[in-house]
């Protein structure tokens, strides 16, 4: 038998985590120099997959499989070329955000580290489970660290955020939990490549696509249920947002693609219409609800509602182009929302303020932080050269075919993201200097300097030389789009 | 000839009781004696109880009484957790006075009282075992006899089960009445056509036993006593007669009264749906622990009456996982509130938790363990007795149960995290002490690591029940 690869990138942090446990917490370098090894170590892992990762093949790899409730449930887990990419995603960031609790983390150091290990494992394992319950188990296990995170080390309202984030997202999924068990019983399994071989009664398709949908569209998070993520964005510390926007969010962007298409296409194609009503609302309503914010961490808050609102757009229109866009935007917002938070940390350690009216003039004190929040801001209104231009272009693209209308309304979605963004930049950036407490602000020190540098060359690299990531997943994708088509048309057939 | 052999653990505990008895009264200062005594009595019969579990199911007395794998693994259930509460509860007995030789024997007796009842095979058999239990039971509630609370607490308690067990007697009397036997076996036989009298019989027997687990709507009793009780006595009640009456419930449903299943499901599926949401909107305004506790078994007791109005044997196999877990997670919650304790005063309010974790790092953490795993959140073993029990009704298609269980555990899920936000959000007060006995310490550690690496093998305690088919 092969070397569990996925298990050991699963299962790392966790033992990272318990090594932490018994680490003295006064020995403060020694608890960060431990839990920023093994993420580093669990990033030259997934690196590593992802090089013997055969990107001709659509098929999962590295699967293992085990028998873990007797007749019942087998733990399996392997990796295809779209969860690949979430899984590098997920151990690039964390490392930032490690790396980034030298300044915004006072007191219980030892408990937030093994809090965000913690959530590494749970996080990866839902990109990788190949099996319903076990995905459920990991993408629920994520409300118990997250809950903490927000709630002991968050800002002022953090409880009343704490309490939303949990209470809105155990709701939410605890339907998906009763379609997973009616899967078992209607279709006598759960493992998910079985399923897409079996196919799954049309007939029981509708509901069970909402059940899941009520999971994905608290989380992901759609209009109307997108209220909690401003709060929980707000309260958490920068780590605690990094992680939402980066890698939490993502998880129901990726449960869309892998479960409520892959398992119901029939009810997907039922369910387009409904979609991209609400997606076009999340894209216009919440463009505008940012443009109002007097909040840094609010309005970006927002913009992520509305970026994930092209990501549902993308992956519901069913075409080559419209589904990679999706998944592209995915890690292109990873990574520029997670920048956006880390740039926000950076001035709220210094000022302790998160109002735009308390900066201006940013310019004349910080210049290499006001460089990086160019990069980033183009980065998330979609300059071309950017990842994010990437994503949205083909998105927008994807949705031409389908329908011109929904296209060129989605597009004044770009628009007003750029005037939010920019106009968020000269209010932050440029202008006079009033604020007297700015003018004894420090520029970036070497660890903030590096988190941003790290994260603006990735966007532009990857903005220019998108090949890495679409050699990926294309095969994957293609794979996708054609067993959905050939799902619908045996249906048609049949209705015939 | 009636083989003695397989009674052989309630004979042990009858002549341990008997012998206590004497030793208290004509040994002085013997109560400490008495207590320990009692722990190690407890374990030589579950050695005993171990030992006899045969391989066939046993009819004693003219089938008045059985003996299968399936009573066997509820007495040594009872058995097990038994002994873990006295252990517990060692310090907290000592320290509120209420160590008197009479306290170890009432829970003996009570215990004997629960192996007679699980074991029934004849209603009145079973009248006799519920009573001893019951009867132990009043004393100990109001065994702080100074104490106004402990003393309302017996009251209600013995006015109140007094009443329920006059209405199962009624139903006991009607089932002779339409089915000519007392006998379980002989009811299932005689009562083959379907008689108002039976099913009205079988209504007055639910009522009694839903008073016993306390079901809503007939749970009224359950917080004042849990909160009256001196808290030793609050986890016997918690947990034992839960045990022993929901094993009840099985005895009569999938015994007796199997043919009329059509008849009884209703009734289970109204108890279980009333009991978990009623349990879960009641405890979110409770500001003592106790009586918190209180709503959230009676919320639990919903769950596990859920895998039983399924019908099926997975639906009893799910139960009895469940109340195994829910056991576990009771015994480790009662190990908490046995900590909180300053200068011998020991603390049960919801306030009493604020900052816990700053003071007492682990014990906060074994504390969050539970309290999430009591909301059923995934992937700690609360979460897999909920799902096995939903797997078990979403078999039978019983979607609305199913949405309005998992929609009640929303619900509970606020106040349990409630307290996790007062351990770990909000501000520090005094410690607590540190000295806890070495068993209390070890007892909150293993139920905790259990409830925590549940996940990793849940084989372990699956195979258990996987034998029990009554069906």
């Amino acid at each position: 038998m092969n070397f569990p690869i996925i298990s050991s990138l699963i299962l790392l942090p966790s033992i990272g985590a318990l090594f932490l446990f018994f680490i003295n917490s006064k020995n403060i370098n020694g608890i960060k120099y431990v839990s920023l090894f093994v993420s580093i170590i669990n990033f030259l892992i997934s690196i590593y997959l992802w090089l013997i990762f055969d990107q001709s093949s659509y098929e999962f790899q590295f699967v293992e499989s085990r028998v873990w409730i007797k007749d019942f449930i087998n733990y399996k887990v392997g990796v295809d070329g779209i969860s690949i990419l979430f899984i590098i995603l997920t151990t690039f960031i964390t490392p930032l955000c490690i790396l980034s609790v030298n300044s915004s983390i006072k007191n219980r150091l030892k408990e937030f580290l093994i809090a965000i290990l913690l959530m590494e494992t749970l996080m990866i394992g839902v990109f990788c489970s190949l099996d319903l319950v076990i995905f459920y188990l990991f993408f629920e296990g994520g409300l118990i660290p997250m809950f903490l995170i927000i709630g002991i080390w968050g800002g002022e309202r953090r409880v009343y955020s704490a309490f939303k984030f949990f209470l809105f997202t155990l709701l939410g999924s605890v339907l998906m939990l009763i379609a997973v068990i009616s899967i078992y019983w209607i279709a006598g399994t759960t493992d998910v490549e079985e399923l897409y071989k079996l196919g799954i009664d049309p007939k029981y398709q509708n509901l069970l696509w909402l059940a899941f949908f009520s999971s994905f569209a608290v989380k992901t998070p759609m209009w109307p249920v997108h209220t909690w993520l401003p709060d929980a964005h707000v309260e958490a510390p920068t780590a605690g947002s990094v992680l939402l926007a980066a890698i939490l969010l993502k998880m129901a962007g990726y449960g869309f693609i892998r479960f409520s298409i892959g398992l119901f296409p029939v009810a997907s194609e039922y369910f387009v219409p409904f979609i991209f009503v609400i997606s076009l609302i999340a894209i216009i309503y919440t463009s505008l609800v940012a443009l109002m914010q007097d909040d840094m961490k609010k309005l970006i808050a927002y913009s992520s509602v509305a970026h994930m609102g092209f990501v549902t757009l993308g992956l519901f229109t069913f075409t080559q182009q419209g589904v990679e866009g999706g998944i592209f935007q995915m890690i292109s917002h990873g990574i520029v929302s997670a920048a956006l938070f880390f740039s926000v940390g950076v001035v709220y350690d210094r000022t302790h303020s998160r109002r735009i009216n308390d900066y201006g003039g940013l310019v004349n004190v910080m210049p290499k932080y006001s460089i990086l929040l160019m990069v980033f801001t183009l980065g998330s209104l979609g300059l071309p050269g950017t990842t994010g231009f990437i994503g949205e272009f083909l998105i927008l693209m994807g949705t031409f075919k389908k329908s011109f209308l929904v296209a060129a309304i989605a597009s004044l979605g770009v628009i007003l993201g750029a005037a939010y963004m920019l106009w968020l930049y000269k209010r932050v950036v440029f202008g006079e200097l009033t604020n007297q407490k700015l003018l004894k602000i420090i520029d970036l020190n070497k660890v903030e300097l590096s988190i941003l540098t790290l994260l603006a060359l990735s966007i532009i690299f990857f903005g220019f030389y998108p090949d890495p990531f679409s050699n990926t997943y294309s095969v994957s994708v293609e794979n996708f789009i054609n067993e959905y088509n050939d799902k619908l048309n045996n249906f048609n057939l049949q209705n015939q | 000839m009636i083989n003695l052999f397989y009674i052989s653990t309630e004979i042990f505990l009858s002549l341990s009781i008997l012998i206590l008895l004497l030793i208290g009264v004509f040994k002085n200062k013997s109560e400490l004696f008495i207590y320990n005594f009692t722990c190690i009595i407890l374990l030589v019969g579950l050695a005993i109880n171990i030992n006899l579990n045969p391989q066939f199911p046993i009819d004693l007395f003219n089938n008045s009484y059985k003996i299968d794998y399936f009573t066997t693994l509820i007495k040594s259930v009872i058995l097990i957790s038994a002994f873990l509460v006295m252990l517990c509860s060692l310090n907290y007995v000592k320290q509120n006075d209420i160590l008197k030789i009479e306290y170890p024997i009432l829970i003996l007796s009570s215990i004997l009282g629960m192996l007679v009842m699980v074991s029934s095979n004849d209603l009145i058999v079973f009248y006799v075992g519920l009573e001893l239990q019951s009867l132990a039971l009043y004393v100990l509630a109001a065994f702080k006899k100074d104490n106004i609370l402990s003393s309302e607490s017996g009251l209600k308690y013995f006015i109140l089960s007094a009443l329920s067990s006059g209405l199962l007697l009624y139903g006991c009397s009607l089932i002779y009445g339409f089915s000519s036997s007392t006998n379980f076996d002989l009811i299932y036989q005689n009562s083959e056509s379907i008689e108002y009298g039976i099913i009205f019989g079988i209504v007055f027997i639910l009522v009694g036993l839903a008073f016993k687990i306390t079901a809503v709507p007939f749970h009224m009793w359950a917080p004042d006593v849990y909160d009256g009780s001196p808290t030793s006595v609050t986890v016997i009640f918690a947990i034992l007669p839960k045990i022993a009456a929901l094993t009840v419930f099985i005895n009569f449903l999938y015994g007796p009264f199997l043919e009329m299943f059509d008849q009884w499901q209703a009734i289970i599926i109204f108890l279980s749906i009333g009991s978990m949401v009623f349990g879960a909107v009641a405890a979110i305004g409770q500001k003592k622990l106790k009586r918190l506790i209180a709503y959230s078994s009676i919320s639990h007791m919903g769950f596990a009456l859920a895998g039983l109005s399924v019908g099926t044997n997975e639906g009893i196999q799910n139960s009895i996982i469940y109340l195994i877990i829910y056991l576990i997670m009771n015994i480790a919650f009662f190990c908490c509130l046995f900590m909180l304790k300053r200068e011998n005063q020991y603390f049960d309010k919801v306030e009493d938790l604020s900052g816990l974790s700053k003071n007492h790092p682990l014990l906060s953490l074994s504390l969050m363990i539970i309290l999430f795993s009591l909301a059923g959140i995934p992937p700690l073993a609360g979460f897999f007795a909920k799902f096995y029990i939903f797997t078990a009704v979403i078999e039978q298609s019983m979607y609305f149960l199913a949405i309005v269980g998992l929609l009640s555990t929303v619900i509970a899920a606020f106040y349990y995290i409630r307290l996790i936000k007062v351990m770990y959000f909000d501000e520090q007060k005094e410690k607590y002490d540190l000295n806890h006995s070495i068993g209390l310490k070890m007892i909150l550690v293993i139920s905790s690591t259990i409830i925590l690496i549940y996940f990793v093998n849940p084989n372990i305690i699956n195979n258990f029940v996987l034998d029990i088919t009554l069906i």
